[in-house]
């Protein structure tokens, strides 16, 4: 059918729309477009712009096959309370099928600091596990063969820390470094914008991460060394576009960082790895996918002119969106994740979490888990939505979508670009400002009711209050401390002093790769609290403004 | 009647503040003055700062699980303080079944995911002193 004939279709069918709606008005908050034809598409090259998996630009997906061969890596973030008790979670996992483990740390161990610092009352072991040195990482993977499984960690400030205890571990096992697979994130950037787990100012911690990209290329080639994040940027309240473009803006400087330290840009660049948030609108996520595939691609080839393939990919890890659960009749959030889960299939993610139902409430319990696991399950092996590769392509509104969701990330890189990049931009507030804009529009319109939240602004009933929630006692803390005196007594105290002594002399020396010096430290035992400490120590500490 | 002050308070460690900065705009919008503290502030430091700024209410947001913890505690120095008229409120990811022993230890009301900002606004007005 040629275009003209087309027009003239698409314009009878619009005067008939128009009685149409003076009888029955639209909803609010709808796209623009109602309904989407081969037109809107017109332009759009089949060849440069959507192509085919495995190949440049990426928008089909990074590997030929896809899911055909294998499915992405089921990948449950868990960790609470103790090393023991999470590496029992870890276990069951395992055991009910997980092919990833992917493990969260309490929020002192996030920060840097011990069980037993002031700062971390109250606060230990409660939305992750609670790690101070060697001793509780030799706990947390007890029984579990590092040679075998892929391990993610969401560790950012202190990211060289985890990681060097991590090899520590390994070396016990007698599994070389060179076999290790996982990633850390190790993504500050989007620490100061939008998650908040930062310790040192920008310029040391771009360093840090610059300093790992580099030990790893030599010694843990294997593994991924960034997760370049939007979820978090996601949950503050971005949009779709937004979420890209700012983690897009992020992955650059730390690419130009990279090379700026004399490393080559096909050195590095294929053990970079993405993190996306599935929210609920199911077709926008899965365009906002294609869309960064091709964004990243060009930006790796255009602008960083980078010659390997794996160069350009991005690949993704995926998580369900936490801050679309709802508190109001839980089991809802089972719908919620089954579809966020079929957006980031059809969006061709590497490895998925996905949430459980309670955890507007709580961390999850046991079973809420496996439900969370077994979704992932059902969508894989039931749904068909994983046997054929990229099966939205072609759809006419999720092209224009992938196309307009491209376009506006390309106008905030510029825009960043402009400002003098992300750390600039972070620097002056401006992609927190744009963030916050965003969340307190989304909270205004589910106010409003032009958004409709079911169960929380249309539909709500009465509810018992919900029985059987996961608790981490106080009493996880106290014994946490009583772990680490124990450990402190037990340890050679002269081989960390000398340890910390050689890591503080590194620090001061800008040309020193930090990681053997870490790895060092953290095989005398000494503590997470007194690594970071050191670092503190050296490099200070980043202070945040906030313009409301 | 002077503007009511509100001081919006993040304790803790957890660095997610989408609720506190939503919340403060909202306040803010609803005609009060709002000091928003920023993250990772520990409970004498928000005490210290409820104090200096003089302020009429203080709302806190905690989403890691240490509210039993820390709210308690931020109630007890405003206390020793001498500021017994301060309207102390919190919110975040706070299961039902620990609402009663934080309304007991001084916290004026709890407020959960998917209130809708007005709600706290007019809890605000109806309690404020």
């Amino acid at each position: 059918m040629s275009n003209e004939k087309i027009q003239a279709g698409l314009d009878k069918y619009n005067a008939s729309v128009e009685k149409a709606t003076s009888k029955f008005p639209e909803r609010p908050n709808l796209p623009e477009q109602r309904l989407y034809t081969p037109l809107d598409i017109k332009d759009t090259d089949y060849a440069d712009e959507i192509g085919f998996p495995g190949m440049y630009p990426y928008t089909r997906g990074v590997q030929p096959t896809m899911y055909r061969g294998r499915f992405w890596t089921m990948r449950m973030y868990a960790g609470f309370s103790t090393a023991a008790e999470s590496n029992k979670r870890y276990r069951y996992l395992i055991e009910s099928g997980a092919t990833g483990l992917s493990c969260a740390f309490d929020l002192p161990t996030q920060i840097g600091y011990d069980s037993d610092d002031p700062i971390s009352e109250g606060e230990v072991g409660k939305v992750g596990v609670a790690i101070d040195s060697l001793a509780d990482m030799e706990v947390l993977f007890d029984q579990i063969d590092l040679g075998k499984v892929s391990t993610s960690m969401t560790i950012n400030a202190p990211a060289s820390v985890l990681l060097s205890m991590y090899i520590a571990v390994a070396e016990k096992q007698g599994v070389p470094a060179d076999q290790l697979k996982g990633t850390i994130q190790n993504d500050i950037l989007k620490e100061y914008a939008a998650r908040g787990t930062y310790i040192f100012p920008p310029r040391p911690s771009m360093r840090l991460i610059t300093n790992i990209f580099e030990y790893c290329s030599k010694n843990v080639p294997k593994w991924n060394t960034i997760s370049i994040s939007g979820y978090h940027i996601r949950e503050a309240g971005s949009t779709a576009s937004q979420e890209i473009a700012f983690t897009i803006a992020d992955g650059i400087a730390y690419c130009e960082a990279a090379i700026k330290a004399g490393l080559h840009i096909d050195d590095f660049a294929g053990r970079l790895s993405f993190f996306w948030n599935a929210h609920n609108n199911v077709l926008e996520e899965v365009a906002k996918f294609r869309a960064s595939r091709r964004v990243w691609a060009k930006v790796m080839k255009e602008r960083f002119h980078a010659e390997k393939p794996k160069s350009m990919m991005l690949r993704v890890h995926t998580q369900t969106a936490g801050s679309m659960l709802t508190a109001q009749q839980p089991n809802n959030n089972i719908i919620r994740v089954a579809l966020q889960t079929a957006a980031a299939v059809m969006g061709g993610t590497q490895s998925l979490h996905t949430n459980s139902r309670d955890e507007a409430l709580a961390l999850p319990t046991e079973e809420s888990v496996m439900i969370a696991l077994r979704t992932q399950q059902i969508v894989a092996y039931e749904s068909g939505l994983a046997d054929v590769i990229d099966p939205l392509a072609g759809s006419y509104y999720v092209e224009a979508l992938t196309n307009k969701i491209e376009k506006e990330a390309w106008e905030y890189i510029k825009k960043i670009d402009e400002i003098g990049g992300a750390v600039a931009a972070i620097e002056k507030g401006y992609i927190q400002k744009e963030i916050q804009d965003s969340a307190y529009k989304w909270q205004m319109d589910v106010e409003s009711g032009a958004k409709t939240i079911v169960g929380v602004n249309k539909f709500q009933i009465e509810e018992e209050p919900p029985k059987g929630l996961l608790k981490v006692d106080a009493s996880v803390g106290v014994a946490q401390c009583k772990r680490l005196a124990d450990m402190k007594a037990k340890r050679d105290n002269d081989a960390v002093k000398s340890a910390l002594a050689d890591l503080k002399k590194a620090c001061q020396d800008e040309n020193e790769n930090l990681m053997p010096h870490i790895l060092n430290a953290v095989r005398t035992y000494a503590t997470l609290g007194e690594i970071c400490g050191v670092m503190r120590e050296v490099f200070g500490e980043y202070e945040a403004h906030v313009n409301l | 009647m002077a503007k009511v002050r509100v001081l919006v308070a993040k304790p803790g460690l957890d660095g997610h503040d989408r609720g506190a900065k939503v919340v403060a705009r909202a306040l803010r919008d609803a005609g009060f003055e709002v000091i928003y503290t920023g993250l990772r502030q520990t409970p004498e430091q928000i005490a210290e700062a409820a104090l200096q700024e003089d302020v009429n209410v203080v709302a806190m947001s905690i989403l890691s699980g240490a509210h039993p913890h820390l709210f308690p505690k931020v109630v007890n120095l405003l206390r020793e303080k001498g500021m017994n008229d301060v309207l102390i409120i919190g919110g975040g990811v706070i299961p039902e079944t620990d609402i009663p022993a934080l309304k007991e230890a001084g916290i004026a009301e709890v407020f959960t995911p998917g209130t809708p900002t007005g709600d706290i606004v007019e809890f605000i007005k109806a309690n404020v002193k």
